[in-house]
């Protein structure tokens, strides 16, 4: 292929898919990528699928293939996705029965492989990635999940065998975008630079509208359209030219600093952003914005991939419990610390087993906590307490909210407004590791299936 | 000076860490920000939240400064009980103790 543009499908599982519909409808794209895993979400799937064998993906890809499949086909688009997470098997094979009912001709493909909480005996000690601390029995036993983020090879394979769906489990999130551009460019495998232009690429795309003016830090108030916001497209050449640019009509804005804020957003050291496919150096980044939300990305350059993958154990951790109350003017923030006050007392009382308490005022400091300013507190015209416990007796952290209920009446005036009550989150620890690449590749599936109409 | 009138900034988490990049409007802010911002200055600023060594990476080419606060989010986002979970608004605090370094 001589020019490859891809779009970007999902940010993380919950986000809009109605933009990358548009951009396929429009037939603007060769390839739609959807990023769906967030560190989180994997223990979401797990819980989805302790409760029903055949769940563990996300559930939007159903309704999303169903709204841009017809499309997608139509103008030759082919779709990437990790909302396979824990069941990538069950997910394809959901996927083909949808296009069974809608009457549509396509291959599916799977790749598994990357779920090793079965086999993690085989991966012990499973170090620590940062302490080295070998992994604790006690944690162990509470695994809820144990996923390695694969790179683009798998998918790259299923392109290869024609598939024009490809779901996966973890893969890398700019894995997914990679993969179609080794795929049409036929690049090597260590050609580190390319491989390290086409990650930038995934990077920039994978948070989809965080590179389209959504939460810009800038001139945030600028930017227009955040009500049909667009996702972004890149449009790579055999030459290596990348261009990130959006739809026409579509809102947003993408500019040079929308682009170098997305650019450098969650990589650690810019001069070393570890993917499993290439190690990264951005810091000799070039962007030129050409205008019309149009920016041109050069100077990226690439090293060696690491020699192992990471991988990701997730563990139950105990429960929060929380409760909200507002109180309005006068003294609304010294009313809302009593009530804190109470709570206290009522929870030793109890002789709760918290293991943490935290009080945050919303209005005032729920989230910069001991930064924020202390200059407007004797005059805020409301705040809510919000109290959040950590504990490991789930009943202890339902009793958090049936605690606060009975302040509405009993406690400091002018309360109102109790939300939030009666959530009870289970709270999930990650134990990040580094696993022999060899190991995990041999575990690694690809497979694919064709449906016929 | 206020510094978000020179500058911006994003934040997000990574397991336990909180990513923090800053970006100058122009070459001369970059250049007082970097000299200002050291990896010693922020990690004090949020010693506060409860948090572990601080790193910085000053890309000059893209006028950004990038810190990494390491064991700051009480062992992850999926593990705190806080509002701001992923250190979101990490950035937001930041800004603010610049404006207050540089006073008004």
């Amino acid at each position: 292929m001589e020019r490859i543009r891809i779009g970007a499908g999902v940010g993380f599982y919950g986000d809009s898919f109605l933009p990358a519909l548009e951009i396929i409808r429009q037939g603007a794209a060769d390839f739609v990528c959807f990023e769906d895993l967030a560190e989180l979400t994997l223990a979401i799937l797990q819980k989805d699928r302790s409760r029903n064998p055949q769940s563990g993906y996300t559930k939007d890809l159903l309704p999303m293939l169903e709204a841009g499949l017809p499309d997608a086909l139509r103008n030759h688009i082919r779709i990437i996705a990790n909302a396979g997470g824990l069941n990538p098997q069950a997910a394809g094979q959901a996927v083909r029965g949808l296009a069974k009912k809608l009457g549509l001709a396509l291959k599916v493909a799977v790749v598994s492989g990357d779920n090793i909480l079965d086999r993690l005996p085989s991966f012990l000690p499973f170090s620590h990635m940062e302490t080295g601390e070998s992994l604790p029995e006690q944690v162990r036993e509470r695994a809820l999940f144990a996923n390695v983020y694969l790179g683009a090879w798998p998918i790259v394979q299923a392109l290869q065998q024609g598939a024009d769906v490809v779901i996966t489990g973890r893969v890398a999130d700019p894995s997914l975008f990679l993969a179609p551009l080794v795929y049409g460019f036929g690049w090597d495998w260590d050609d580190w630079d390319r491989l390290a232009l086409g990650t930038v690429v995934g990077h920039l795309l994978e948070c989809s509208s965080q590179v389209t003016g959504g939460n810009h830090g800038g001139h945030w108030d600028a930017v227009a359209g955040l009500d049909q916001i667009g996702f972004p497209i890149a449009d790579v050449t055999q030459d290596d030219q990348v261009i990130i640019t959006k739809l026409p009509h579509s809102g947003g804005k993408i500019s040079a600093d929308t682009v170098r804020e997305q650019l450098l957003y969650e990589i650690h050291d810019p001069t070393a952003y570890i993917t499993p496919d290439v190690v990264v150096n951005v810091s000799g980044a070039h962007l030129e914005d050409l205008g019309n939300d149009r920016v041109k990305v050069s100077g990226i350059k690439g090293g060696e991939r690491p020699a192992r993958y990471k991988a990701l154990l997730g563990y139950e951790d105990g429960y929060m419990g929380q409760g909200m109350l507002g109180y309005s003017w006068p003294d609304a923030l010294k009313k809302a610390q009593a009530t804190e006050k109470i709570m206290r007392n009522q929870m030793a009382r109890l002789n709760l087993p918290v293991e943490e308490i935290r009080a945050e005022y919303l209005g005032y400091n729920s989230l910069h906590g001991p930064l924020a300013s202390a200059q407007c507190q004797d005059d805020l015209n409301e705040v809510y307490l919000r109290l959040a416990v950590r504990t490991p007796d789930r009943r202890a952290a339902e009793q958090i909210s049936r605690l606060m209920v009975p302040l509405a009446l009993g406690g400091p005036p002018t309360a109102s407004g109790l939300i939030g009550v009666d959530r009870v989150r289970g709270l999930t620890g990650l134990w990040p590791s580094l696993v022999e690449r060899h190991a995990v590749d041999q575990l690694v599936t690809v497979s694919v299936e064709e449906v016929t109409s | 000076m206020r510094i978000q009138e020179v500058a911006y900034a994003r934040s997000s988490d990574k397991g336990d860490h909180v990513d923090i990049s800053v970006f100058a409007y122009t070459e001369e802010s970059y250049q007082k920000l970097s000299q200002m911002l050291t990896a010693e200055r922020v990690r004090q600023f949020f010693e506060p939240m409860g948090i572990g060594a601080v790193e910085c990476y000053p890309v000059p080419n893209l006028l950004a400064l990038k810190f990494v606060v390491k064991n700051a989010l009480d062992g992850g986002g999926a593990r705190s009980i806080r509002a701001d979970n992923q250190g979101k608004t990490w950035s937001g605090a930041l800004l603010r103790l610049a404006q207050e370094q540089w006073g008004g």
